[in-house]
């Protein structure tokens, strides 16, 4: 199976440096021809050196030896797709096709754009609306393009099922919505991700309850910001609501296609059922970012406390939420702003 | 694995055990034929008095094997195993056994990275998936019951390698890849060098725990297809595997029941727990497609390498066991 040289090389490497380090021990080692070790298809025994010294199984390791047997590992990548799944080349290519319609169609304005650190991790909050939203793309695409950061959009899994989608989404900086995840791009990665607390039910809801917010899901942002020891940076984006607004939806469909909602919108009245579920109407979008939330809480642990949790997230729901009020009552035309 | 242990002066006796004769020469591993379920093993254990048994022999792929006998070689040997190491008056003292990251399935739900204690979020559809949770489970109770034992177990990604034969491996071979239309899953690898180094290492430094084996880094599947110069194949996203079928049965394919869901969420487990305890892996995940790439490459080129050892290995067979040998002369 593996050729024997190296192996011998190792062996004697770890022996050598069992006797130096360990002085009697290193001899303890030497002295065991009269243990017998074996096993089923191969192995072994190094023996006893542990039950005999009474010490820990961790003491043979080689901790904080330098390895001088491990080579840098080869790693012959032919595509730039991280870890995440996101090609930086496939996102740039998304941000040029995406640029004139964030420019020209939707005339995306920023308000407080400063209040996005440049480095180290963030989660943006944003409220969330549009049948097939188009919030997300605006956010991500205008922070990449004014800071030069990559920013990952937490999208509900149900995204990966879908084939094509699935994985230009994730392509193009999707990410699933899990905890293990979030706390990786926030905390080992100190990268920016954006979630929307309210998830399907954001955009799902029908027209008559536009920039009324849902329920933030059961505060699990803020658990996640908390542990990741990141600021929560609320955004209000006012205009999605009207670029695909939804008359009804057809909860039977939505059953038999395990879709988690499939909505009737005025764009399908206007283009047809096809295109109308690709054409927005031209509203103009305007986002605002809110003062970044910072918690007075340990980083890293397992828990925190649900009720502090809760008013946490409730209050960023409040916060958020007389944003749109105020930036409704500034606006004078859903398509001129 | 035996040649790794052989090299250690450390190692007074190795004994393998298993339904083949091993492939490859060994100078010091005396090898036992059992049967599949292992249960002479009790006796053997008895009757050699080892201290640490290393269970690599767990199905982790379906392909060409009936359900019931995936059942009898990974659960009925499993608990053979333990039984035989767990024994009263035993002189074992640690257990290695080889699992699969099979276990954490692959779903749309799952984390990027699953670590030792994820829980898994796919259903439990597969009978390999089964067999290998019910030998960790075995395993488990192995561990409460008999909390003096050092038990190791470690998870490997799909492994890659010239020596081992898998469906991805065979796929390579033929450089024809399966992939679902619409999916480009991220996979991990690891070599089989480092299979063989990380159960090595943790049975020589008897670590206990359960840890998960693979290679740095995730790579999209159409990438491996381009690293090994392969062609993919595309199944319907919609029942893929009645598509499959024709040409699973032709051999121009392997389509296991378990890849489908692999192929459409793709798996990443993290192995920082390993790495902690002094590991250093050889391969990443790309390097492992890269090498047998290579490797196929040069078996294209010049055939397949015949076995040239078996001549010294029948010396040595003669040296150790035939009466004619004056014991205590020559070492």
């Amino acid at each position: 199976m593996t050729s024997d040289a190296p192996d011998t090389s190792r062996t004697s490497q770890r022996n050598l440096r069992n006797a130096g380090n360990t002085g009697p021990g290193g001899a303890e080692v030497i002295h065991q021809s009269n243990i017998k070790g074996s096993s089923s298809r191969s192995s072994s025994a190094s023996a006893s050196a542990e039950a005999r010294s009474g010490r820990t199984p961790s003491p043979n390791l080689p901790v904080a030896v330098p390895r001088v047997d491990s080579p840098p590992v080869n790693d012959p990548r032919r595509s730039d797709v991280d870890e995440w799944g996101r090609s930086e080349h496939l996102r740039s290519v998304a941000r040029r096709l995406y640029g004139p319609l964030y420019r020209r169609w939707f005339r995306v304005e920023w308000e407080g754009l400063e209040k996005i650190p440049k480095t180290g991790g963030a989660l943006l909050v944003a409220n969330h609306a549009g049948a097939i939203p188009s919030d997300a793309p605006a956010i991500m695409h205008g922070i990449e393009e004014e800071l030069g950061r990559p920013v990952y959009g937490m999208a509900d899994y149900f995204f990966r099922k879908v084939p094509v989608v699935g994985t230009l989404w994730s392509r193009a900086g999707g990410v699933a919505a899990h905890p293990d995840n979030a706390y990786r791009l926030l905390h080992d990665q100190g990268q920016l991700s954006l979630v929307f607390p309210e998830g399907t039910k954001g955009p799902s809801k029908s027209y008559a309850d536009r920039y009324r917010l849902r329920r933030f899901g059961r505060g699990g942002f803020v658990e996640i910001a908390m542990r990741s020891g990141v600021p929560v940076i609320p955004i209000a984006v006012v205009g999605a609501e009207e670029s695909m607004p939804i008359l009804f939806r057809m909860n039977g469909l939505a059953k038999v296609l395990k879709l988690p909602y499939f909505p009737v919108t005025a764009n399908d009245l206007a283009f047809g059922p096809l295109l109308g579920k690709v054409a927005y109407f031209p509203a103009k979008i305007k986002i605002r970012v809110l003062d970044p939330v910072t918690f007075d809480v340990d980083p890293g642990l397992e828990r925190y406390s649900k009720s502090r949790v809760m008013d946490e997230a409730e209050h960023i729901r409040a916060k958020l939420q007389d944003t749109l009020h105020d930036m409704l009552r500034e606006r004078r035309s859903v398509w001129f702003g | 694995m035996a040649q790794a242990l052989e090299a250690d002066p450390n190692v007074e006796m190795i004994l393998g055990l298993g339904t083949d004769e091993p492939k490859v020469p060994l100078e010091r591993t005396e090898f036992v034929r059992a049967d599949q379920t292992y249960s002479i093993l009790n006796r053997i254990v008895r009757a050699t008095q080892v201290d640490t048994i290393v269970h690599t022999f767990l199905k982790t792929n379906s392909v060409g094997i009936s359900s019931r006998v995936l059942h009898e070689i990974n659960v009925i040997g499993t608990l053979n195993l333990l039984a035989a190491a767990g024994a009263p008056g035993t002189s074992v003292r640690q257990v290695v056994v080889k699992s699969s990251t099979h276990v954490y399935g692959a779903s749309e739900k799952d984390p990027t990275w699953f670590r030792e204690e994820t829980g898994r979020n796919a259903p439990v559809r597969t009978r390999l998936e089964r067999s290998l949770i019910e030998v960790e489970a075995l395993v488990r109770d192995f561990i409460m019951d008999n909390p003096q034992f050092v038990v190791s177990v470690l998870r490997f990604a799909h492994v890659l390698g010239t020596d081992i034969e898998t469906p991805i491996t065979a796929d390579l071979r033929r450089r024809l890849l399966p992939c679902i239309a619409g999916f480009d899953p991220l996979v991990q690898f690891v070599e089989e060098d480092d299979v063989v180094r990380a159960l090595e290492h943790v049975t020589r430094h008897r670590i206990p725990g359960i840890f998960n084996v693979a290679g740095a880094g995730k790579l999209p599947w159409s990438e491996v297809a381009s690293i090994a110069g392969a062609f993919l194949f595309p199944l319907p996203p919609i029942n893929p595997r009645s598509f499959a079928r024709p040409f699973r049965l032709l051999g121009l394919i392997q389509f296991p029941v378990e890849m489908e869901s692999l192929l459409r969420f793709g798996r990443g487990v993290d192995t920082s727990r390993l790495i902690e305890t002094g590991f250093a892996y050889r391969y990443s995940s790309a390097g492992a497609v890269e090498s047998l790439a290579q490797a196929n490459n040069l078996r294209r080129a010049v055939g397949d390498n015949q076995p040239t050892y078996r001549y010294e290995q029948d010396v040595e067979q003669f040296f150790q066991h035939s009466p004619a040998v004056v014991r205590g002369v020559d070492g």
